[in-house]
């Protein structure tokens, strides 16, 4: 049985990092230049880990614009669809792990994550609505061979551990600062 | 003053340890800051009556012998119970212990009574001896409620009250207060939900019988994990679970993340916490079935969410009175001078031997699932006990 997590290494780690809180502290990067118009490119390539730096195998681009309703030329998705997409890749992801984890084959895990908006904040058109979404739902369809309590707690169990579902349900201190 | 064992602590965990020291002929003493059932006398709030019920809560020299075993202790009813197990009980009450040091010999204790020289010391001062309060930033006006200050609903400020916390403590205050008259808004963390009665059968009836409480400590998964879980949510007599709270029109939010510029800021994750709960019971339920050999029984109504639960409330603005911080208990060592307790202030043990002829009792999950109830304690101290005397010879 394998879903091609590599969970013995996961537990390795905690089991390591458990005594060496330093080695655990992570700093994830992110480069970003403005183009034109609301149009910006991304890149993510160099982190901070395990005490010394790191690097992906390759650079990721990300561009970001806003779509044409919005008068904009839709050169990439909108910044906050990128939180979408990191919801959703996270909690694929401890589904996948959970999964391999507990013994379950997984055949095919779809999820469609909707971010409910209000765009009336970010143009400050009522003062009483936020900038950031309303609420997010996340529907996974999930075909393994397990029972559907046992899909279920999968489910649950990947949110439990999830480092987005947690910067997107609880807040976080964000310094922003001209260098 | 010399021993070959001295006790700290007369709870029922300190008794069963004498008791067991007194059937092994180990000379020792008990020696107790307060009075016998020190905790139930003065650390808990008026109308808390046992969650296991009286014919589980048996202890060395002691069981209950009124005409309600299915009936749920009061307080009065607690302390009269140790109180009977401790009859013959070699305890000093009114001794503190101040501080416990490594000698030649074994350790010395300095106490409020004087120097007490002992081979080898129990550990048996409580798991729950000091409230834990999350450090935020309350804005003043706000009052600050833990449950050891904590008598009755009457002592609070008027107006809404904010309970942090839905274990056994948390649910069973908002329930009192919400019936008080006074709003109850519940943040709700992670937590065990519970039925009170299960086919006819008190939930701890199953607990005790299908041998949950019994599964020892080093047979477990995760016991860290298992160290570390809340009480269930449970009351005597009825079931107190979210949906009864809700029923009672108690206000659900998220765990309590932050409080920034005189808000409190609840996680957006209820749904998960209520969801995890509730698969978790339906798996206990089945071990339940599996223990008995019989058809499933019933399974209960999933957790009500509210559709969009508050994330954020402002506790400026009149609506909160006063928060009741029932986010769990830490015992105290800060009169223990040897270095057995890791930076997060948890006494390093396996199975309640600590090493060097230290040893403790009464700590979550110390040797079984059910070692701090009361039912617990007489298996565990006679493990640890039996370990004691075989390190004397
Ligand atoms: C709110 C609450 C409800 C509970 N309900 C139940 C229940 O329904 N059923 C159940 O089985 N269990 C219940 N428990 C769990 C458990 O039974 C109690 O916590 C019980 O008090 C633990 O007994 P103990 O002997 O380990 O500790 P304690 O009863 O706390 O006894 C420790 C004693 O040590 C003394 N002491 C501490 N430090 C020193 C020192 N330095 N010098 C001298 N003396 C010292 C204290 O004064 C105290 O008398 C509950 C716990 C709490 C907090």
């Amino acid at each position: 049985m394998s879903n091609g997590v590599n969970v013995q290494a996961l537990l390795d780690a905690r089991e390591v990092l458990k005594g060496a809180p330093e080695a655990a502290q992570f700093t994830w990067r992110a480069s970003s230049k403005w183009q034109h118009g609301v149009h910006s490119t991304t890149k993510i390539q160099k982190f901070f880990g395990l005490g010394q730096e790191q690097s992906h195998k390759s650079e990721s681009v990300f561009e970001a614009d806003h779509p044409e309703v919005f008068a904009a030329e839709d050169n990439g998705v909108t910044p906050i669809e990128y939180l979408l997409v990191g919801l959703a890749a996270c909690l694929t992801a401890g589904v996948a792990s959970v999964a391999q984890n507990r013994g379950i084959t997984l055949n095919s895990v779809e999820s469609v994550v909707e971010g409910n908006h209000d765009i009336r904040g970010i143009l400050g058109a009522d003062s009483d609505v936020r900038n950031g979404f309303n609420d997010i739902k996340v529907t996974f369809t999930i075909d393994a061979d397990a029972s559907p309590a046992d899909i279920e707690a999968l489910v649950a169990q990947s949110q439990k551990r999830s480092a987005v579902f947690d910067a997107l349900t609880n807040p976080t201190n964000v310094t922003v600062e001209v260098a | 003053m010399y021993v070959t064992t001295a006790v700290i602590g007369a709870g029922h965990a300190g008794l069963a340890a004498s008791h067991l020291l007194t059937a092994a002929s180990v000379d020792h003493v008990v020696l107790e800051r307060g009075e016998v059932a020190n905790s139930w006398r003065h650390e808990r709030w008026d109308s808390l009556r046992l969650l296991t019920p009286n014919w589980l809560n048996r202890l060395p020299g002691a069981a209950y012998e009124g005409p309600d075993p299915d009936g749920y202790a009061d307080m009065s009813e607690v302390v009269d119970l140790l109180e009977r197990s401790a009859k013959d009980v070699p305890v000093r009450t009114g001794v503190n212990v101040a501080s416990v040091r490594r000698s030649p010999e074994g350790y010395t204790l300095t106490t409020s009574e004087g120097p007490v020289h002992a081979r080898t010391v129990v550990i048996a001062s409580g798991a729950c001896n000091r409230p834990v309060v999350p450090a935020f930033d309350v804005p003043p006006g706000v009052e600050q409620v833990t449950p050891f200050d904590y008598r009755n609903p009457s002592r609070l400020p008027d107006g809404g009250v904010l309970v942090v916390g839905a274990s056994a403590t948390g649910v069973q205050l908002a329930a009192e207060i919400q019936r008080s008259g006074r709003p109850v808004v519940l943040s709700v963390g992670e937590h065990v939900r519970l039925p009170r009665v299960y086919r006819g059968r008190d939930v701890l009836w199953w607990m005790h019988h299908a041998g949950v409480w019994a599964q020892r400590y080093d047979e477990l998964d995760d016991l860290t994990r298992a160290r570390r879980l809340p009480s269930p949510q449970l009351v005597a007599g009825s079931t107190l679970d979210l949906n009864t709270l809700t029923s009672m029109g108690v206000e659900l939010v998220g765990r309590l993340s932050a409080i920034r510029d005189g808000a409190a800021l609840f996680s957006g994750g209820l749904r998960n916490v209520a969801a995890l709960a509730d698969l978790k019971l339906n798996r206990l339920l089945d071990t339940f079935d599996e223990w008995a050999g019989t058809a499933p029984g019933e399974r209960h109504e999933p957790t009500r969410v509210p559709e969009s639960a508050r994330w954020r409330l402002d506790l400026r603005s009149g609506e909160i009175g006063s928060i009741v911080w029932a986010t769990g208990f830490r015992p105290d060592y800060s009169w223990l001078d040897v270095p057995v307790v890791d930076a997060k202030g948890v006494l390093v043990h396996d199975g309640g031997v600590v090493g060097d002829g230290l040893y403790a009792l009464g700590l979550p999950v110390l040797r079984r699932r059910g070692s701090t109830f009361i039912c617990g304690i007489e298996d565990d101290a006679r493990d640890v006990i039996g370990h004691l005397v075989q390190g004397l010879r």
